[in-house]
């Protein structure tokens, strides 16, 4: 078991997103750093796009998580859908 | 109207399907680059490219982060935020970010865009340009913020000729000119695998987490704007070296050898980030010792943990790294407070709290090993005379760091002493890591431009210390070198706040 | 292989050798259990300067901001030339020591281990 993780800008944007991470992965740790949001978790998280959606309110393309992405580990997966990171592949 | 193409798709016909095939040239007569270090790509088809990024939507998103960027920016100088660091101490932190990291990102500019060409897969070769043009924003956006400090304080007026003369930045010039001049593979495993996948972190994000929380807005804001395209950087590194290791059983060994060496060269060069983190941060986010954890062990330890079914094992000399990180922050600031004459910018003795601070984050090795040194220095200027060391030091053949590291297995307070002959000439190394790199390609490090020896061998103009730095160095003389106590820099912050 | 390059028996120019020293020759000296210097220090020297005139000249001009240096006790110090033990005699050269080339002396001060015996 090893831990990826995802860290995001703290701003009004990520607030969304980490929202419907948490709804999305159980168990994920989100720790709070100056300017900065950390999320964390055994083996996998996903950030799903009609989460961010409902959570948001309008729509939102996958490829815009780039806006607020400051670093992350693990095996990077993106479609339409959804963004993975994974340690089992 | 026709249905909207899912992002594979669009990513399959915007990027894999420009390649084409060569008729009547010679494939090894296009991609000459490609064979020399003994790898063997087999099928450049088998490439991954998680992120499916076209160009289309790079330059949209792109903009989108120059837009946010900038008008932050302005935001910061119309507000004379400035004012609103910390502690003038930090900027000095920065001053180091701007000569010896933006000129890095030039050349990670250049490397990507050598590279970008001579790969065979066309994968490759879009993913690489689009890093190659990354990097260029990186340098710009970096300029431009720091420009702004430049009306404030002393020591940002001339970076990039300071890049190619200053002694400590031959450490993370030579860094990157080790990689350049290597072939397009290694210079891959060296950066965008070793250094950007687990060493950038550590600069971008709990560095610049540091510098939000001291109160500069422009630099987490470049920091983080630049790390959003490191994380596309480090899923790039992961995958090349999967990409590597499944084509070919006999890539196993050369791409461990490179882990190896640019792991070690990498934690070199991270002392000085060590040091940033550790001593120039007036408001302390965590130690280099934590970040190291999070960053380098967790991160690091899953992603080798994961490597390990292709037969690659945990970087070369991790046992005497896991000891290093409650060192090298204090003997890298301590070196710079030796030659605080000689720099680009302020030292200091770190103030009692902070001593405190220092104490009780490395509670085994602060207080025995380093406490002692700033007592010395504390009563040394107290008696009016700071210490300056007289001389200049001797260097690794490798990293080039003055040799103050010591020995992590035995005696902490013994510097750690290698050496090594070729060709009946000798070499002096900090470490069995650098000696190793050595001894792997001397015909490579014997060319070393080493800035003690250079200024030696009177390459570097002037009959005295002083004559050499203002003339080849270009700094100001007594404004933007010795200790902050009592510099100009000080003394503007004081009367602005009124306190002079 | 000395190196891994593209162009077929690539040689990398010496930088250092020892005749682009003017005549002289690059010694190293570090003083053990004294780092208030953080790393020993290079000091370009003539291969025919005495042992004498190195402690006379050379060291002070190295050392002697530390509040040790004053109490050495030339007598009971220990010298370490390349990994080797040295015993030297004060008239004796650097060349007739086995000085050479980017040699690497180190010194032990024994009784005198630091600031308040700190090894700094």
């Amino acid at each position: 078991m090893s831990k990826v993780y995802l860290a995001l800008q703290d701003n009004d944007m990520s607030r969304y997103i980490v929202a419907a991470v948490e709804a999305d992965n159980p168990g994920v740790t989100v720790i709070y750093q100056p300017a900065m949001v950390r999320m964390e978790r055994e083996d996998s998280l996903t950030v799903r796009r009609s989460t961010v959606e409902a959570q948001l309110g309008q729509s939102w393309d996958v490829q815009e998580l780039h806006l607020n992405l400051i670093t992350l580990g693990g095996n990077v997966e993106e479609d339409d859908e959804a963004f993975s990171l994974s340690w089992v592949r | 109207m026709a249905a909207k193409l899912n992002l594979k798709d669009k990513y399959r016909l915007l990027t894999r399907d420009l390649d084409w095939e060569f008729s009547y040239q010679n494939r090894q007569d296009a991609f000459p680059y490609e064979e020399f270090e003994g790898i063997k790509i087999t099928d450049w088809s088998k490439w991954e490219d998680p992120f499916r990024l076209t160009m289309d939507a790079y330059w949209k998103y792109q903009a989108e982060k120059e837009k946010k960027l900038y008008a932050i920016f302005d935001a910061f100088a119309q507000n004379n935020a400035q004012m609103n660091v910390s502690d003038p101490r930090y900027l000095n932190a920065i001053k180091i970010f701007l000569t010896g990291v933006t000129p890095l990102e030039y050349q990670a500019y250049q490397g990507f865009a050598h590279v970008g060409r001579q790969f065979g897969g066309i994968g490759a070769r879009i993913a690489c340009q689009m890093q190659s043009i990354d990097e260029l924003r990186h340098v710009q956006t970096q300029i431009h913020a720091m420009s702004h400090y430049n009306k404030f304080f002393d020591g940002f007026q001339d970076w990039s000729h300071m890049h190619d003369r200053v002694w400590y930045l031959s450490v993370p010039k030579s860094f990157f000119e080790d990689a350049r001049s290597a072939g397009p593979f290694e210079f891959l495993v060296a950066i965008s695998f070793s250094f950007e996948y687990v060493l950038t972190n550590l600069l971008f994000v709990p560095f610049m987490s540091g510098a939000a929380y001291n109160g500069d807005m422009a630099t987490v804001t470049f920091g983080f704007s630049a790390q959003s395209d490191e994380a596309r950087h480090m899923t790039l590194g992961l995958e090349i070296i999967k990409f590597l290791l499944e084509q070919h059983e006999d890539n196993v060994p050369i791409v461990q050898k490179w882990i190896d060496k640019w792991f070690w060269r990498g934690t070199r060069l991270l002392a000085i980030v060590a040091m940033m983190m550790d001593y120039m941060l007036p408001n302390k986010v965590m130690s280099w010792q934590e970040a190291w954890e999070v960053y380098f062990e967790e991160a690091g330890g899953a992603l080798f943990k994961d490597l390990a079914r292709y037969g690659i094992r945990a970087p070369k000399y991790a046992e005497v790294i896991e000891k290093e990180k409650e060192h090298i922050s204090h003997q890298a600031w301590w070196i710079f407070y030796n030659f605080g004459h000689a720099a680009g910018f302020h030292t200091w003795i770190p103030t009692d709290e902070e001593l405190d601070w220092l104490s009780e984050k490395y509670p085994d090795t602060f207080d025995k090993y380093y406490r002692p040194r700033w007592e010395l220095a504390k009563q040394m200027a107290a008696e009016g005379k700071r210490f300056y060391s007289s001389g200049l030091p001797q260097l690794c053949q490798v990293c080039q760091v003055p040799m103050g590291f010591t020995e992590m297995a035995d005696d902490p307070g013994q510097i750690s002493y290698r050496s090594a002959e070729y060709q009946g000439e000798r070499y002096h190394m900090c470490s069995d890591g650098c000696r190793d790199i050595f001894l792997d390609e001397p015909e490579k490090f014997v060319q070393a431009w080493l800035p003690v020896h250079q200024i030696l061998q009177g390459n570097c103009g002037g009959s005295d210390l002083e004559e050499m730095l203002r003339d080849y160095y270009r700094m100001n003389v007594g404004a933007d070198n010795m200790d902050m106590v009592g510099s100009p820099d000080e003394t503007r912050w004081q009367k602005w706040k009124g306190a002079a | 292989m000395p190196v891994h390059a593209i162009t077929p028996d690539y040689r990398g120019e010496v930088r250092d050798a020892q005749a682009r020293f003017g005549g002289n020759i690059l010694v190293y000296i570090g003083w053990d259990e004294h780092l208030l210097f953080c790393s020993a220090k290079t000091f370009p020297l003539p291969s025919a300067m005495t042992f004498a005139e190195l402690k006379a000249n050379v060291l002070p001009q190295g050392f002697a901001q530390h509040p040790d240096f004053a109490h050495i006790n030339w007598d009971t110090v220990q010298w370490q030339l390349n990994g080797r033990t040295l015993q030297a005699q004060d008239d004796q050269t650097l060349a007739e020591l086995g000085f050479d080339h980017k040699s690497l002396l180190r010194f032990k001060t024994p009784g005198l281990n630091g600031w308040r015996g700190t090894g700094v």
